[in-house]
């Protein structure tokens, strides 16, 4: 081993504090793991000498009355597929959504994919793991399952299931929207604080579906462009400035109930604390922006980029004032502004959960980035909130000669799973 | 075009009302106070009732001054900074009994000034003075070379909606006429004159809309109109029972804005953004073929957006070569650079279509837009300077 890769080692191991192997090593941890939470977490570092603030942070519990993924506190990094379900074997399609639940709570809890994983296994037979994230920690990862409306056709018997608000989008002015890059029976979005952990993760659930399900399209985001919690630093978005300041956050639990999770009465007892999740690959035209003077992106943004203060005020948390006029009695915050036109105050009180990612797949063929926003977010009834919002936006905002939407999908996001609880069993029985 | 909604130019009064309050740059996350030059001491306190509008301070520095304004009356109120003539600086609206707002204003010049409370909305206010110290110096001599570029600029414009008036109704008439292949023919040139003054196109709200939204820009319910209505109509779906009236509509538009540009008083700090605007408008919307989508005329488009890009920097020309003359001699590079390859996809009097283009042709375009734009972002800072 030469120096820099034990170098290299060593500083991978500081920082991860423990691998999924070792983990995976250390008799009966991993099982008493599972469902045990953060509790957990304080355990096996006591074995690995970390500290326990950390390993806390690295397990996010699969288990819950909601789905992990929605407002635990954004992670870095996104890997997020959509699926085609290829059988029209019902059976099959149950026995998956089981399957992917165990593989799941395993890799969640940081464990290998399958017991016996990537060499620990039969040397005939390939391997149960795909490897690549054996070094890794359970590096907070979430995996979330939502259902497109496609599902809900005749294939599976499920139309009568099909909440009233998992709506096939409609057209909004100026999208450009790529099939390729659209819709999608199911959706897993993988989120972590290491992307290999995440991508290793969506690579090992498309893998037990093959014969069962394909991959429609995915996104890796890096970068998250929104922060769900109070304990975050509202992140920047591509254009340099802080994206979400207003979210909703896991401390909002007024807003939650009201405007995040669906209840039994919303129509659809099966989607009791679930949500629904609308997913927009958003192009950003970086390099005009770019060209943009400072002022005019603030005034399109209606926020200085320095603090994020909305314009008029002085910090960014300052509550946005819509009714300051500035010279010659022009809103201060423009009519076209886009905080004007995504605020609650514009919209009936309409709020959303975002949760989105920065991307940048490589170039575009003429000299720029593909550069953009995967803009995840979260309500509980699409209809009311994100479509007037998005309404508002493509057709006022100012920043859309700067973005293009092209990609769309929407998922019924059902409830959490309890430990011996499988995804796919309210849906299914 | 790409996206009618434009951030408008910066208006009139020559700065825009967000410049004022771009406050605190550079200051960092320091809450509440913001450390502005106008208040050494922090915010101005301002507490209104229904018959009083005391405020804590009578005088500030020039720069941003900040007033917290408190409603102790019964009724809403309203807090203004006037200028001389009653010139509203600055102006928070609907102030609830009871709550606490905001405003922070820019003031560039010494002077007298009117702190003033409005309980019940109405009338003349409660008003006391407020005086405005120190301020910058004014530039008289780049003033000149910038009125001179207005000047300048605005012939251009009268020019150009002039033609363009006057070829939209020769347009109009052959498509009344049912001349498809005349009215074709007279498309793309038709449409070179609107694509050069766009940026002042855009400044009327509805107007833009009218004559040039794309099919793909309607919200629902919203009606296609203007010219690339008529474009689907004579390259896709021939004419409708409606086109004659769509036609009619659209001159009727054209002349509304003709009338109107008459009366646009533009900044030179609006010809450096609108030269920057137009080029944005080709690298987003004609060198990927959205803008014509039915005749794919969009090179056509791109010559009128780089002829007004250009005309906007020659109006500017005596200021710039005072200020910065090694950006003007880059942007004069890159400028010819566009318009010798631009040239060479030229085909009798007008150029070849967007479809019959290759994907290196697209790509050189994009480079060479690219390579003009960066310069082009750096005028309006040379302008205000």
């Amino acid at each position: 081993m030469t120096s820099a890769e034990s170098g290299e080692e060593r500083v991978a191991s500081e920082r991860h504090g423990v691998s999924r192997r070792r983990l995976f090593g250390m008799a009966g941890a991993g099982v008493a793991l599972v469902g045990a939470g953060a509790a957990a977490g304080v355990g096996i570092d006591r074995v690995n000498g970390g500290s326990p603030a950390q390993a806390a942070v690295n397990i996010v519990d699969f288990h819950g009355e909601h789905q992990a993924g929605i407002v635990t506190p954004t992670q870095q990094n996104l890997h997020f597929a959509a699926l085609d379900v290829t059988t029209k074997d019902r059976d099959k399609l149950v026995k998956l959504l089981r399957t992917w639940t165990d593989a799941a709570r395993r890799m969640t809890s940081g464990q290998e994919v399958v017991p016996g994983g990537a060499v620990d296994g039969a040397p005939e037979a390939p391997p149960g793991d795909t490897g690549e994230a054996l070094d890794l920690p359970a590096s907070s990862l979430t995996l979330t399952i939502g259902y497109g409306p496609s599902l809900f056709d005749e294939r599976f018997g499920l139309a009568g299931k099909r909440p009233a608000a998992l709506i096939d989008l409609p057209f909004f002015p100026k999208d450009k929207l790529d099939p390729a890059r659209s819709g999608g029976d199911l959706c897993i979005q993988a989120c972590a604080d290491d992307p290999q952990v995440a991508v290793h993760a969506v690579r090992n659930l498309v893998r037990l579906g093959f014969g069962v399900t394909e991959v429609r399209w995915s996104q890796l985001g890096f970068g998250r462009s929104a922060s769900t919690s109070r304990t975050q630093m509202t992140p920047r978005n591509l254009f340099g400035f802080k994206d979400g300041t207003n979210n909703i956050k896991a401390e909002d639990t007024d807003f939650l109930r009201d405007q995040v999770w669906t209840t039994a009465a919303d129509g659809q007892p099966w989607m009791a604390g679930g949500s629904f999740l609308v997913a927009r690959r958003i192009r950003m035209h970086i390099e005009t922006w770019d060209r943009e003077p400072l002022e005019g992106q603030e005034r399109i943004v209606g926020r200085t980029k320095g603090t994020g203060a909305a314009l008029g005020q002085a910090a960014e948390h300052d509550e946005v004032d819509l009714h300051v006029l500035g010279a010659g009695g022009e809103p201060v915050v423009a009519d076209d502004a886009h905080i004007r036109l995504a605020s609650h105050e514009s919209l009936n009180g309409a709020r959303i959960l975002r949760r989105g990612y920065n991307f940048v797949d490589g170039s575009d063929g003429v000299g720029h980035l593909e550069a953009g926003l995967f803009f995840l977010a979260f309500n509980r009834d699409t209809r009311k909130q994100y479509v007037p919002m998005q309404t508002a936006l493509s057709s006022k905002d100012s920043m859309m000669e700067y973005v293009q939407h092209t990609g769309s999908a929407h998922f019924a996001v059902p409830p959490g799973v309890q430990p011996g609880a499988y995804w796919g069993d309210g849906l299914f029985t | 075009m790409y996206m009618s909604r434009r951030t408008p130019l910066a208006v009139v009064a020559g700065v825009s009302a967000l410049a004022l309050l771009t406050a605190c740059g550079g200051t960092g996350d320091t809450a509440a106070s913001p450390s502005s030059p106008g208040a050494p001491g922090g915010p101005i306190k301002v507490e209104a009732s229904d018959s009083a509008c005391q405020v804590s301070a009578g005088t500030a520095n020039a720069g941003n001054v900040t007033f917290e304004i408190t409603n102790k009356g019964t009724k809403v109120t309203e807090f203004y900074l006037y200028a001389e003539g009653d010139r509203i600086m600055g102006e928070v609206e609907n102030i609830a009994p009871g709550l606490n707002r905001r405003l922070i204003v820019e003031v560039s010049d010494a002077g007298k000034y009117q702190a003033t409370c409005k309980p019940g909305m109405a009338g003349n206010g409660i008003r006391s003075d407020f005086t405005i110290t120190g301020g910058a110096a004014k530039q008289t001599d780049a003033d000149a070379l910038k009125a001179q570029a207005t000047k300048s600029y605005a012939d251009y414009i009268a020019n150009n909606t002039a033609a363009l008036e006057e070829q939209t109704a020769k347009f109009v008439d052959l498509v009344k006429a049912g001349k498809v292949d005349e009215a074709k023919a007279a498309f793309a040139t038709t449409r070179i004159y609107y694509e050069r003054i766009e940026p002042v196109a855009e400044k009327f709200g509805d107007l833009d809309p009218a004559i040039d939204f794309r099919e793909a820009d309607l919200e629902p319910g919203q009606a296609f109109t203007g010219f690339h209505r008529l474009e689907k109509d004579l390259w896709k779906q021939g004419l409708q029972p409606d086109s004659s009236q769509i036609a009619d509509k659209l001159l009727t538009d054209v002349k509304d804005l003709v009338g109107k540009a008459k009366t646009l008083e533009l900044t030179a700090l609006d010809l450096a953004n609108g030269a920057k605007g137009l080029l944005d408008e080709v690298a987003t919307g004609k060198i990927t073929g959205e803008e014509e989508t039915f005749s794919h005329t969009d090179l056509w488009d791109f010559q009128g957006n780089l002829d007004g890009s250009k005309a906007a920097i020659n109006s500017l020309r005596p200021l710039l070569q005072q200020k910065d003359p090694a950006l003007v001699s880059n942007l004069d590079t890159e400028f010819t650079n566009v318009q010798n390859l631009l040239s060479k996809q030229a085909v009798g009097d007008g150029f070849k279509l967007y479809t019959d283009l290759s994907q290196d042709q697209i790509k050189e375009f994009a480079s060479a837009v690219d390579a003009l734009s960066e310069p082009l972002s750096k005028v309006a800072e040379v302008v205000a300077k």
